[in-house]
C-alpha cells in the first residue's frame, strides 16, 4: 500500500461526504438535527415526575407484609415495583429507575403480631426494622419518602385511625444513595451514536455501486491502485468522519443536558466502539453494493442492514433477545454501561461487547471486502 | 526486453452467445499512432478492455509493453494511460482535482504533478474551467478532462477508446492536435474511433474490424490504394457490402 494512493484517494472521500449535499446531511448534518430534535423532546427541559417509584423488597412475604405493599401501592404518590434481592433493587436505584427502596425485614408480620397480641405491653413486642434507600441527589425524594413510608408503616399497623404511640416497627434512617437523575434523552444518547453510524451503509452501498455505474472503479483499476488501497482509503475517510459525527452528537447531548458518567477511558472506548461499528457498516455497504447493480437499488437493499440494526440495536428498544443479533445492540449496551452506568471502561461488561463489536466487524468486513472484489466488479 | 509495442495473437472474447471478439491478431509498433476502426459493436472497446487488464480474454494472448496482460497486469498498469469510452471522472470533484487524483494513483510526484496538470490542462483548452466542479461540465469538457486524466502519469502507450466522440469540430482538432503531440514524444497511441477522417488524420496504421474481426490492417495509404477508393469508409463499403456509420 502506497501512502500517496492512500491519502489521494482518503481526500477524494471526504470531499465526497462534504460537496454532495446528501452525504453531508447523512453524516453531519443529520447526528446534529436528531441530538438536537430528541434532546428537545425528551431531555431535562421536559416532564417533572408527579409519583415516586418504589423498589420493594419483601423478605417476609407474611399477611402483614403483604398489607403493608397494598397500603404503598395505595398511596397516590407512590407506585410500586417488586424485587427479589436487595442488590437489584438498590443498583435499580443508582441507575435512576426508582427513586427509593424499601426493605421488609424478616420478622415484619411477626413484630405486627407481637404488637397486637399486647399492645400495650411494649416488652413483648418483637421489634423491627424497615430499612430505606433513597436517591440523595433528589431532595424531593430524600425529603419527602420517608414521613410517608412512617405513615403508611402504622397505618399498617393499625389501620385507618392511627395516633403517634409507641410501636414495634421502626423506620430505618434513610440510607442515601448517590443515583443519577435520568430524562428519557440520556437512555436515547447511547443509541444515537450507533443511530448515526448505521447509515454509512447506505453511504458505502450507494456510492460504490455509483463509481462502478460509471465506470470510475474500472479506471481505478487500470491505474496501479489495489482493491485494499481502495477499501483501506474508504475505511480511513469513514474513521474520520465518524469522529467528527461522534463529536458532534457528544457535545449537541452535552447541550441537551446529557452529562455522561464516564472519564477518558470510557470516552476513548466510546470512540472505539462507533469506529468499529461504522468500519462494520462498510461492510454492509460493500455486500449491499455486490448484490444490486444501480446506485438507487443500493439506497433500498441498504435498508435491509440499516431498519434491523436502527430498531433492534438503538434508542428504540424492541427486544433485547433480536438485539443480539445486530451489532449496534453491542454499541448501545456500552456505551449505556459507561455513559449510564458509569460502568468502568475496563469492566467485563464493556469488554465483552467490545469484543462482540470486533468479531460482527471483522466478520462482516471480511465478507463484504471477499464478495465485493470477487462479484462486485462488472 | 522492455518495449513499448503491443503484440496481440488469437484473440477471442466470448460473451454466452456473442463473439465481441473473433480470433485478432496484430502488432503494434513502439512509437507507433495505431487505429482501431470499425462500426458500433465491431469488438473495439472489448479488445481495448482485454489490452489493459480488465477483461479476461476467452482464448488468445496479447502483450502490451513487454507485460502479459494475464500475468502481469500489475506492471502492466504502471505504463498504460487510459481513456475509456464512457468518460469517468468525480462530479463532486474539479477537473483538476480528477486529474491530480490519477496522477497520484500513479504514484507521481506532488511538484512534477502539479505542473504536469497545469500544461495539460492549459494544451487542451479547459483553463480556468479546471478549477469547476466537473459535474458541472459540457459534455465537450468532461471528454478533454477526461483525456487530461488518461495522460496525466506520461504513459509509454495510451488506449484511448473514441476520443472525440460528440465533439464540435474545433474541440476535435484541439484533441487531434495534442495526440499527434503524444507520437511526437515517442508515445505508443491506440486508438479507437468510428469517424473515418478522424483515423485518416491521425494514424500510421489503421486496423478495420467488424465482427469482432480484423478485415483490412495498414497505413492509411496503402488502403486507399489497394481498394482503389478515396476514402476508408469506401474500403469498409467494399469489403463488407456496409457502411461504418448507418445513416440516421
Ligand atoms: N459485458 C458485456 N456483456 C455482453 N455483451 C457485451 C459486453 N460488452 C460488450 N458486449 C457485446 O460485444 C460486442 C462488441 O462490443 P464493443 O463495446 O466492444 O463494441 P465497440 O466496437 O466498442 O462499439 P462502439 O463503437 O459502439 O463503442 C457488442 O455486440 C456488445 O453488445
Ligand atoms: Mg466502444
Amino acid at each position: 500500500m502506497k501512502i500517496q494512493t492512500l491519502s489521494a484517494l482518503t481526500k477524494k472521500e471526504l470531499k465526497k461526504n462534504i460537496r454532495i449535499p446528501g452525504y453531508l446531511f447523512l453524516t453531519l448534518i443529520f447526528p446534529l438535527i436528531l441530538t438536537l430534535a430528541f434532546g428537545l423532546a425528551f431531555g431535562s427541559f421536559g416532564t417533572g415526575e408527579t409519583t415516586y417509584s418504589i423498589g420493594v423488597v419483601d423478605l417476609d412475604n407474611s399477611d402483614w407484609s403483604d398489607w403493608f405493599k397494598t397500603n404503598l401501592s395505595d398511596s397516590e404518590v407512590m407506585s410500586i415495583s417488586s424485587y427479589d434481592d436487595i442488590g437489584t433493587a438498590v443498583s435499580d436505584l443508582q441507575q435512576g429507575r426508582v427513586d427509593a427502596v424499601v426493605i421488609i425485614p424478616t420478622n415484619f408480620g411477626q413484630s405486627c403480631d407481637s404488637f397486637w397480641a399486647d399492645p400495650i405491653t411494649p416488652s413483648s413486642w418483637y421489634n423491627a426494622t424497615v430499612d430505606l434507600y433513597v436517591d440523595e441527589g433528589s431532595l424531593i425524594v430524600s425529603n419527602a419518602i420517608p414521613p410517608l413510608i412512617q405513615q403508611i408503616i402504622m397505618q399498617t399497623l393499625y389501620g385507618e385511625d392511627f395516633s403517634n404511640t409507641p410501636q414495634p416497627i421502626q423506620l430505618g434512617t434513610a440510607e442515601k444513595v448517590d443515583a443519577e437523575h435520568f430524562t428519557q434523552f440520556d437512555f436515547m444518547a447511547p443509541g444515537m451514536f450507533a443511530f448515526a453510524a448505521i447509515f454509512t451503509t447506505m453511504i458505502i452501498a450507494e456510492s460504490f455501486t455509483e463509481e462502478r455505474a460509471t465506470g470510475l472503479l474500472n479506471r481505478i483499476q487500470v491505474t496501479p491502485t489495489t482493491p485494499s488501497e481502495i477499501i483501506t482509503s474508504t475505511i480511513f475517510a469513514n474513521t474520520l468522519l465518524a469522529i467528527v459525527q461522534v463529536s458532534i452528537i457528544f457535545i449537541m447531548a452535552g447541550i441537551m443536558g446529557f452529562t455522561p458518567k464516564t472519564e477518558f477511558l470510557g470516552f476513548f472506548i466510546a470512540f472505539v466502539l462507533v469506529l468499529l461499528l461504522v468500519i462494520c457498516n462498510i461492510g454492509f455497504g460493500l455486500i449491499t453494493a455486490t448484490i444490486v447493480n444501480s446506485p438507487g437499488a443500493a439506497t433500498g437493499v441498504s435498508f435491509i442492514f440499516i431498519l434491523p440494526q436502527m430498531f433492534l440495536g438503538t434508542f428504540v428498544p424492541i427486544s433485547e433477545d433480536l438485539g443480539r443479533l445486530v451489532p449496534s445492540f453491542y454499541v448501545t449496551d456500552a456505551l449505556t454501561s459507561l455513559f449510564l452506568r458509569g460502568a468502568p471502561a475496563l469492566s467485563e461488561t464493556i469488554l465483552i461487547d467490545v469484543l462482540v463489536v470486533s468479531i460482527f466487524c471483522l466478520i462482516v468486513t471480511i465478507i463484504g471486502i471477499i464478495l465485493f472484489t470477487r462479484f462486485g466488479k462488472d | 526486453m522492455k518495449s513499448n509495442g503491443i503484440n496481440v495473437q488469437n484473440l477471442v472474447k466470448k460473451f454466452s452467445s456473442i463473439t465481441a471478439v473473433d480470433d485478432l491478431s496484430f502488432t503494434v509498433n513502439a512509437g507507433e499512432l495505431f487505429g482501431l476502426l470499425g462500426p458500433n459493436g465491431a469488438g473495439k472497446t472489448t479488445t481495448i478492455n482485454i489490452l489493459i487488464g480488465l477483461l479476461k480474454p476467452t482464448s488468445g494472448k496479447a502483450v502490451v509493453g513487454g507485460y502479459d496482460v494475464l500475468k502481469d497486469a500489475r506492471h502492466l498498469r504502471s505504463i498504460i494511460g487510459v481513456c475509456p469510452q464512457e468518460p469517468a471522472y468525480y462530479t463532486y470533484l474539479t477537473g483538476q482535482e480528477n486529474v491530480e487524483l490519477f496522477g497520484n494513483l500513479h504514484h507521481m510526484p506532488k511538484n512534477i504533478l502539479k505542473n504536469r496538470a497545469q500544461d495539460l490542462i492549459e494544451k487542451i483548452g479547459l483553463g480556468e474551467d479546471a478549477k469547476r466542479k466537473a459535474g458541472d461540465y459540457s459534455g465537450g469538457m468532461i471528454r478533454r478532462i477526461s483525456l487530461v486524466m488518461a495522460l496525466i502519469n506520461d504513459p509509454d502507450i495510451a488506449f484511448l477508446d473514441e476520443p472525440t466522440v460528440a465533439m464540435d469540430p474545433q474541440s476535435r482538432r484541439a484533441v487531434w492536435q495534442f495526440i499527434r503531440d503524444l507520437k511526437t514524444q515517442g508515445k505508443t497511441v491506440i486508438l479507437t474511433t468510428h469517424y473515418i477522417e478522424e483515423a485518416e488524420a491521425l494514424c500510421d496504421r489503421v486496423g478495420i474490424i467488424d465482427n469482432g474481426k480484423l478485415i483490412a490492417l495498414n497505413t492509411p495509404k496503402a488502403l486507399l490504394a489497394e481498394h482503389n477508393v478515396e476514402n476508408l469508409e469506401e474500403v469498409f463499403i467494399k469489403i463488407t457490402g456496409r457502411k461504418i456509420r448507418e445513416e440516421v
